[in-house]
């Protein structure tokens, strides 16, 4: 069996003037595993991304990604973190707009203090790879929702992070262009890439991952392995 | 940090108009502050350096007492040179008549106290030889012969040498055994306390029997005599700098906290891909330290541009060659990157510390403040309600615009104000103003026929259309212990309509009496109620000062009284005032007529030559007000241009629901009306203030106090106007926000996330 990636000890995250987004939550994913996370609105699914992150800390408990000790890392420290061993999409593809493909896929690389030439070309290696290289010099502007999606995984994959998290990639996207990011999520975990999808998509659910979490008022209702 | 340049240039680029600003504001500051900074560095250098190197002297005074006597002062100082005879004298040279000088017997240039420099020839060492200071009031006398007018014997002595005194001591030298009859001694010091010049006079009058000391030079004076020209810059060169600066950190400021604001989303990503605080903060110093960078290469070339015509001044002073020095440009610089970089990371602060969680999760909705102010303006039509609510709803903002509309009212007000006064001072230059004159036009020249004042006045009193008229005769006289002569004006008649400008005292009552300008009062350290002598061809006249006017000429070193007091004096000129109605042409005409053809004529009076000072002042602060001014309006664009894009889809509502382009340019500028009036309001004071203190300082710079005139320049309509200037500098800017949200199509505003 392979090692454990992640690991959330007892988590427990609250917000003023309300219930728990998080209840002694628990939970294991281990390396090359595709993960969905369910739930209806308000059952903690983005409180539990974003504590993986490092984008928020948890109240109570652990979490440990990759064997690094998230809970308690500073803002610096979470984001040198994410450099290294995640990478993030987005609803909204949050890509800038003011820069253009490549430059919004080199981005992370060159935070990460990887050389201009060095991150050029492992962009242009993932967009080609996307199918999107012909892109390279447009502005996202440009680009349609689905191409935009892919922009975004390139993004997130430039730094070879163990960890691929996906906030509801499908959710701002027409039904071809979101079966067109679900088939890219299956191929790259097919190829070894951990993936934790967070979404209310059932469907994406069975066509992407091999497990699945469901959350109900923040705690786990469901953790179980499915067949695609 | 190697991601950081891509991301400061793509924010410097999407952002073209917030960084002309911050290049425009940085520019503004450093242009002003290397004018200013310059000025008050480099003119007074080659005073002190010259100063140091000849030990100049901190104290000259001169006696009429023994030299033994004077001799004993020697004692009070921690260095002297002295006792050297002295004579004031006119001299004459091939005809020509030159104003009086003070000579002194001196046998070297050399010793421990005021050493001169020989800039040519060599010290005169016997009989028929004159060293001549490079004050001396006539240009390429080196070589040439001159008769010592009022000295025994009328003796006739060539200039072997020109010598500069750093203290102006003295227009000339020559061996002491020339002076056989000296009319006084001169001593000069130098003090252990530089500063403490009038308790040494106490020590040297003390030392001395009583009313022995005839006059007394502090090396003070001759240092503002030598900067004067420049000082005359720096306070109101200054008070831009400072303006300039603040408008540099205002701007720099609401650009970066806008960005900061208007990007929380963005911030958000950028830390979700790795970007630490710290980087964060630096993307946003980035993009406001780049533009600032060019704005302070423009200003460092503009700085040393505009320094040229002003440094002149003082280089003629020194046959130096001055300009801005190099450590100047550095430290302008340093400082003013220096500030935009301080400012630009307390702005950004808030960048680097934004939850990455939050910052994505950021929402578009408004929250609830500006609700209370909506209710406020209920009553008046929505878009002028919706407009005016809004600076309450995001009172930060509402807050750096406002200051911006501040200074920017700040600047004009003061430019308005200083540009009257200027004005004021410009007019106030018109001494004798009258409708005719009559005299002799053109250069002295050796054969000039003077007018024969009662031939004259008798023509005029029986000339029709004449209401009044005074005479001026003019002579050049030396006063005890001041360098230089002295320009006295002589009036018969009642001048005191002549305007003439009084600023303290009153005008002369009689022979006897006198009114001089400020720098005359200084140069001897004298006041009103005080007597000074006058020296003019062997004879000493005491006159009481009654008055203190404005008048910059001849160093405002003149004198002025009644024709009584020098008899011997003749009128050269004569002022006419003409009844109401008086054809000015026709009465030049016939006095001309009654004068005859004998070299003195009658000719309609001209209005004074405008001064090239007041012209480069005026210059000057056009082009800062006017840099200013743009800065502000930008600033205010800027900003409004930021909440309109915060609110483009408030907006997109708004017209959906039925709201009119021109209703839509209704909010957004009225949003600016509360600011304007706001900015406007505390703005003119300011401007107020800050002209009624940097006035006098230009004052007091020039050597001179100005007549109240020149002060009380603003008056209620003006003072109301400029108010509404300010709201027209935030109306300006906010017109093209206001055009853009009206040309925005509903539909483009509704998508916008």
């Amino acid at each position: 069996m392979s090692t454990p990636l992640i690991e959330l000890h007892d988590v427990t995250r609250k917000y003023e003037n309300g219930p728990p987004a998080l209840r002694e939550v628990s939970l294991t994913v281990r390396e090359g595993e595709a993960v969905a996370v369910l739930g209806p609105s308000g059952s903690g699914k983005s409180t539990l991304l974003n504590l993986v992150a490092g984008l928020d800390r948890p109240d109570l408990g652990t979490v440990t990604v990759a064997g690094t000790r998230v809970d308690g890392l500073g803002e610096a420290g979470a984001a040198r973190y994410r450099r290294a061993k995640v990478g993030l999409v987005f609803q909204f593809f949050n890509l800038l707009d003011d820069l253009t493909v490549l430059e919004n896929v080199v981005l992370p690389a060159r935070l990460a203090g990887t050389g201009r030439a060095a991150a050029r070309r492992r962009a242009g290696e993932l967009l080609e790879y996307l199918g999107i290289a012909r892109h390279a010099t447009a502005h996202p502007g440009r680009l349609s929702g689905g191409e935009r999606q892919r922009v975004a995984v390139a993004r997130a994959l430039v730094n070879r992070p163990p960890l691929l998290l996906a906030d509801e990639p499908t959710g701002a996207l027409d039904s071809a262009s979101g079966a067109d990011v679900a088939d890219l999520l299956t191929e790259l975990n097919a190829d070894g890439q951990t993936v934790v999808l967070v979404t209310h998509d059932l469907e994406l659910a069975r066509r992407c991952t091999s497990r699945t979490v469901r959350l109900v008022d923040g705690q786990v209702a469901l953790d179980e392995v499915v067949s695609r | 940090m190697s991601a950081l340049p891509g991301l400061v240039r793509s924010g410097v680029t999407r952002r073209r108009m917030q960084s002309a600003v911050i290049g425009l504001a940085a520019l503004l500051a450093v242009t002003a502050a290397l004018l200013g900074g310059s000025l008050l560095v480099v003119s007074s250098t080659p005073f002190e350096d010259a100063f140091a190197a000849q030990s100049g002297a901190h104290l000259s005074a001169s006696f009429t007492a023994t030299a033994q006597e004077v001799g004993a002062t020697a004692g009070t100082a921690s260095a002297s040179a002295g006792p050297f005879p002295t004579a004031s004298t006119a001299v004459r040279v091939d005809r020509i008549d030159l104003p009086p000088i003070t000579v002194v017997g001196r046998a070297d240039p050399g010793g421990s106290v005021d050493r001169l420099t020989l800039v040519e020839g060599e010290w005169a060492d016997g009989p028929g030889e004159i060293v001549v200071a490079t004050s001396f009031p006539m240009d390429r006398i080196f070589g040439r012969q001159v008769t010592l007018t009022d000295l025994p014997g009328d003796p006739v002595v060539k200039v072997v040498g020109v010598a500069r005194s750093v203290t102006r001591t003295a227009e000339a030298w020559v061996a002491p055994s020339v002076l056989t009859a000296p009319q006084g001694y001169q001593m000069l010091y130098r003090l252990a306390a530089p500063l403490e010049v009038d308790a040494a006079l106490a020590d040297v009058t003390a030392a001395v029997p009583e009313g022995a000391v005839a006059g007394s030079r502090s090396w003070l004076t001759a240092k503002q005599e030598a900067v004067r020209e420049s000082a005359l810059f720096v306070p109101f060169l200054v008070a831009f700098g400072v303006l300039g600066l603040v408008m540099s950190v205002l701007v720099v400021g609401n650009v970066v906290a806008g960005a900061v604001a208007s990007g929380v989303r963005r911030i958000g990503v950028l830390k979700a891909l790795g970007c630490t605080p710290r980087q964060v903060v630096w993307t946003y110093v980035g993009q406001a330290l780049v533009p600032a960078s060019f704005g302070v290469l423009l200003g460092v070339v503009a700085g040393n541009l505009l320094a040229i015509p002003v440094l002149g001044q003082t280089e003629e002073v020194y046959d130096a060659s001055l300009s801005v020095p190099l450590w100047i440009d550095v430290v302008v610089v340093a400082g003013v990157l220096g500030v935009v970089t301080v400012t630009a990371w307390v702005s950004a602060f808030r960048a680097g510390r934004l939850r990455t969680v939050d910052a994505l999760a950021v929402g578009r909705t408004g929250g609830a403040r500006g609700r209370f102010a909506l209710r406020w303006f209920a009553r008046l039509p929505l878009p002028l309600a919706l407009g005016l609510a809004r600076p309450f709803a995001r009172p930060a903002r509402a807050f750096g615009m406002t200051a911006a509309v501040v200074f920017g009212t700040a600047a004009v007000t003061f430019a308005v104000g200083l540009g009257v006064s200027l004005g004021v001072i410009q007019s106030a230059r018109d001494y004798d103003t009258s409708d005719v004159t009559v005299g002799v036009e053109g250069p002295m020249r050796p054969d000039r026929v003077e007018p024969d004042p009662g031939v004259v006045a008798a023509a005029l009193s029986a000339q029709a259309g004449t209401d009044r008229y005074f005479g001026l005769a003019r002579a050049e006289m030396t006063v005890p212990g001041m360098a230089g002569f002295s320009q006295v004006y002589a009036y018969s008649g009642d001048a005191s309509w002549g305007g003439h400008p009084m600023i303290a005292g009153s005008w002369y009552s009689g022979a006897g009496e006198a009114v001089v300008p400020t720098a005359f009062l200084t140069a001897t350290g004298r006041g009103i109620g005080d007597t000074v002598s006058l020296q003019y061809k062997g004879k000493s006249v005491s006159v009481r000062i009654v008055g203190e006017l404005f008048d910059t000429r001849h160093d405002g070193l003149a004198v002025y009284l009644d024709a009584g007091t020098f008899p011997e004096l003749r009128a050269e000129k004569f002022f006419v005032s003409l009844k109401p109605g008086t054809d000015v042409q026709s009465y030049v005409d016939g006095v001309n007529s009654a004068l005859g053809s004998g070299g003195v004529s009658a000719f309609p009076s001209d209005s004074g030559q405008l001064s090239d000072t007041i012209l480069v002042i005026g210059s000057l602060t056009a082009l800062l007000t006017l840099l200013l001014v743009t800065v502000s309006a930008l600033g205010v664009l800027n900003t409004v241009l930021l909440d309109t894009r915060d609110r483009v889809r408030d907006l997109g509502i708004q017209k959906s629901l039925g709201m009119t382009p021109r209703q839509t340019v209704a909010v957004v500028v009225s949003s600016v009306g509360v600011v304007g009036l706001a900015g406007g309001a505390l703005g003119v004071p300011l401007g107020t203030a800050l002209h009624d203190r940097i006035l006098p300082a230009m004052g007091r710079g020039a050597g001179t106090n100005l007549p109240a005139a020149a002060f009380t320049v603003y008056s209620p309509l003006l003072l109301a106007g400029l108010v509404v200037g300010g709201m027209v500098i935030a109306v300006l800017g906010a017109l093209p926000p206001a055009g853009w949200a009206a040309r925005t199509r509903t539909a483009t505003a509704l998508r916008t996330e």
